[in-house]
């Protein structure tokens, strides 16, 4: 594919968006998503037609375009100046494929899921807006453009979390995920400053060819700019401390959860560490900090995992806990594992999520597993696309959550960071506890007792919102026949992609089977031009230790698929007590650890302090204006007594007047002339 | 033996102070109107007695100019006054306030 057609790519779905935005609410639904899903197919199309191209022999590692749809320059500025550029090399290839392949499938998987829902057309031009910042955002050639498609994914991620706007919680949510974000955005801005302070510029190739040129820099302002970005990605990453909007984003449709807040928007964070490693691998401290932070994350979210009874939340939080794990991969110089999970988590997690929807729509909303259950017979194929999605997130082989999990606790564990061996640990454990919460939803959800409720009810997922909207008649008129019953198989529109994310949840690994296993490293060999001169690995340690550490981790997660069942399956009632048994605890973790409730002391504490500046200023100004009204009031006052009405009182004016100058020209002569 | 100027001024004067006067504190309004016409012989007076002092008829033809007016705006000004009084069945100024506000 010629380089001069790359702008089609983003453009596309903006089209979409255009369309739909300003037309949609005219238009049947079959044309809106028609609108919203063939620019999202041509996308993917034209990613295709863009691998073949790069995978040709004598191909370029990487193709360079700059749109001049704003002008030579886009943004030019005394000496500065930054190109509305394109970029692609194999790391954006592989963004690009998950980006326009996994929302493709989402697209199509919405159609089926918000087939009954108001709003529509929104929702569509929405997801078309947010495709449309996130090729931009893995596309750009330079810090600016990437941070144009950061912000725009966020807008689009504000606009979905609130997609049911009617509804308090999903309208604070929203705000919630933009504001937290707004905290992580602060940190990018100044590491964009401090680029433009050293370097002049924000292109990616300028910044690293300078810092390539200079062996000597290490540390110091790279090590600043670095920590900054880190500050950056763990806002839009969902890492600690800035994680706390992610689980709260569950309020947004399901598909949005898969798409933004699983798949691809959450991963720009990874994948912006990964962007600029040329940065981080100058500065060990800041790889520390990014290793400790992924850890730390990676088994804390797990934690409250455990716990939740949402199955959307149990995911968030799932999916906080394998950000962390990329972030961990990153941090110990394992870029390339920490794309491959984020690739492997791409197609499971959205699976998984939209497994998840699945069942929430056969349940007609319903999302606390605590009223699920049995649910293996009554959806047969989501139970079994699930079940793929399950096995590979518990890092079980062949599935491709084994291979990449594996990677990153591999890499830990011989990396040369001095807590390496400290990370794996973390990250091993975290790993049981993560294939145990995942087993626990899926005992909870499909296996036991039904202990749902056969309601013929509506078949919405915002049930609440609706339930009270004037359009409810609307939506029982248009109602189909075979959803007026209780639970049922999804359309085949949802299962399709259901199926298609299985198979790639299968078969996503085996890119990257390690030598130790006898398979070749496909992705490593991929991605090792964009990652040469990385962190090296000190120590060597032979196939055996590898194979080693990966049966060790493979029985961890054994041993979290036991615990489940034991707890779950064998005897429903135990994990109840052992709950009871330690009250505070349980209370603690399920509680969330009071983070939420920690930051909103800061939030008040802030609030007040906001509140306190509005009134000095609101007084001070309010005061001003009120003042100068009042003076003006009151000089009207006394000039209107003089218009009485009154024709005798204007005759006696008159008359004084007269006096007046008839006393001036009497005696002013003497007064003043003389 | 010529009466003095002064004279004829000191009489306009005083006629013009009760036009003035009365203007002021009447409150018919045809008696108002009657002050205006007292203010304006006054002047006229004035003006025949500088005409007759310098010996020039401008002065004189100025008076007729004044008369005129005089005889012109007593017609518009009583014919507004009857209007006045259909409607508003007063002629006290003090009541005729339309203006105000």
């Amino acid at each position: 594919m010629p380089a001069s057609y790359l702008w089609l790519i983003p453009l596309l779905p903006f089209a979409g968006f255009l369309i739909n935005g300003t037309l949609g609410r005219r238009l049947p639904r079959p044309l809106v998503s028609a609108v919203a899903l063939i620019p999202t197919f041509l996308s993917a199309c034209l990613w295709v037609w863009l691998w073949f191209t790069m995978k040709a022999a004598g191909a370029p590692e990487s193709i360079h375009s700059v749109v001049t749809l704003f002008g030579n320059n886009w943004i030019q500025i005394s000496g500065f100046h930054a190109d509305f550029a394109f970029t692609v090399d194999h790391l954006t290839l592989i963004m690009l494929g998950v980006v326009t392949c996994v929302g493709f499938l989402i697209h199509v998987y919405s159609v089926g899921y918000m087939a009954h829902e108001e709003g529509y057309w929104r929702f569509f031009a929405y997801l078309n807006l947010f495709m449309f910042f996130m090729l931009v955002l893995v596309l750009s050639a330079n810090f600016l453009l990437l941070f144009v498609g950061w912000e725009g994914v966020g807008l689009a991620s504000y606009l979905l979390i609130g997609f049911y706007f009617k509804k308090d919680s999903a309208a604070n949510a929203g705000k919630k995920a933009f504001i937290v974000n707004r905290i992580g955005d602060f940190g990018f801005l100044l590491a964009m400053f401090l680029l433009i302070a050293h370097f002049g510029s924000l292109d990616f190739s300028t910044v690293f060819s300078a810092i390539s040129q200079h062996p000597e820099w290490q540390g110091g302002f790279l090590t600043a700019i670095a920590l900054l970005l880190v500050v950056g990605a763990t806002g839009k990453s969902a890492q600690i401390p800035l994680y706390v909007w992610l689980p709260d984003a569950m309020e947004g449709p399901t598909p949005v959860s898969a798409l933004i807040h699983a798949a691809t928007m959450v991963t720009a964070g990874i994948y912006m560490v990964a962007r600029t490693h040329t940065i981080f691998d100058r500065s060990p401290y800041a790889l520390g900090v990014v290793a400790i932070i992924g850890a730390a994350t990676a088994i804390f979210a797990a934690c409250i995992g455990m716990v939740q009874h949402d199955i959307k939340r149990v995911l968030a939080y799932s999916t906080v806990s394998q950000l962390g794990y990329m972030f961990l991969a990153c941090g110990v110089g394992a870029y390339t594992a920490g794309i491959f999970h984020l690739l492997t988590h791409a197609f499971f997690k959205a699976l998984l999520f939209l497994a998840a929807g699945s069942v929430i729509h056969a349940l007609s909303g319903e999302q606390d597993m605590r009223k699920m259950g049995g649910l293996r017979k009554r959806i047969p194929v989501t139970f079994w696309t699930m079940t793929m999605g399950v096995v590979a997130i518990a890092g079980i082989p062949p599935l491709a959550g084994f291979f990449s999990k594996d990677e990153i606790l591999f890499r830990a564990f011989v990396s040369p960071n001095p807590i390496g061996k400290l990370l794996w640990l973390v990250g091993l454990v975290t790993a049981g506890m993560t294939s145990f919460y995942m087993f626990r939803l899926w005992f909870k959800t499909f296996f036991g007792e039904e202990r749902f409720e056969e309601h013929a009810d509506l078949h919405t997922h915002g049930a609440v919102v609706h339930a009270k909207s004037d359009s409810h008649s609307v939506m029982v008129a248009d109602h189909e026949d075979h959803h007026a019953h209780g639970v049922h198989e999804s359309p085949l529109i949802m299962t399709l992609p259901l199926m298609i994310l299985a198979l790639l949840s299968i078969i996503g690994g085996w890119v990257g089977v390690p030598a130790a296993l006898g398979g070749h490293d496909e992705i490593g060999e991929f991605l090792e031009p964009v990652f040469s001169g990385g962190v090296q690995v000190t120590e060597v340690v032979s196939h055996s230790t590898e194979l080693g550490l990966a049966a060790v981790s493979v029985l961890v997660a054994l041993l979290g698929l036991f615990v489940a069942y034991a707890l779950y399956y064998k005897k429903p009632g135990t994990a109840a007590t052992y709950a009871q048994k330690f009250p505070a605890l349980y209370r603690l973790v399920e509680n969330k650890f009071y983070v939420d409730e920690i930051y909103g002391f800061f939030v008040t504490v802030l609030l007040m302090f906001s509140r306190v500046g509005l009134g000095l200023v609101d007084s001070i100004v309010t005061g001003l204006a009120s003042a100068s009204g009042a003076s003006a009031r009151g000089l009207g006052a006394i000039v209107r007594s003089i218009q009485s009405g009154n024709i005798r009182s204007y005759a006696g004016w008159l008359a004084l007047g007269a006096a007046a100058v008839i006393a001036v020209m009497i005696f002013g002569h003497s007064l003043w002339l003389n | 033996m010529t009466v003095p100027i002064s004279y004829y001024l000191v009489l306009a004067a005083i006629l013009f102070s009760i036009g003035v006067a009365s203007f002021l504190i009447k409150r018919n309004i045809i008696t108002i109107f009657m002050s205006i016409e007292l203010m304006l012989n006054a002047v006229n007076l004035t003006f025949v007695a500088f005409a007759h002092m310098w010996h020039q008829i401008t002065g004189q033809i100025f008076v007729f100019f004044v008369m005129v007016v005089a005889a012109a705006e007593a017609a518009v000004g009583l014919a507004i006054i009857i209007a006045i009084y259909r409607t508003r069945q007063t002629l006290n100024v003090d009541q005729i306030n339309l203006l105000k506000n």
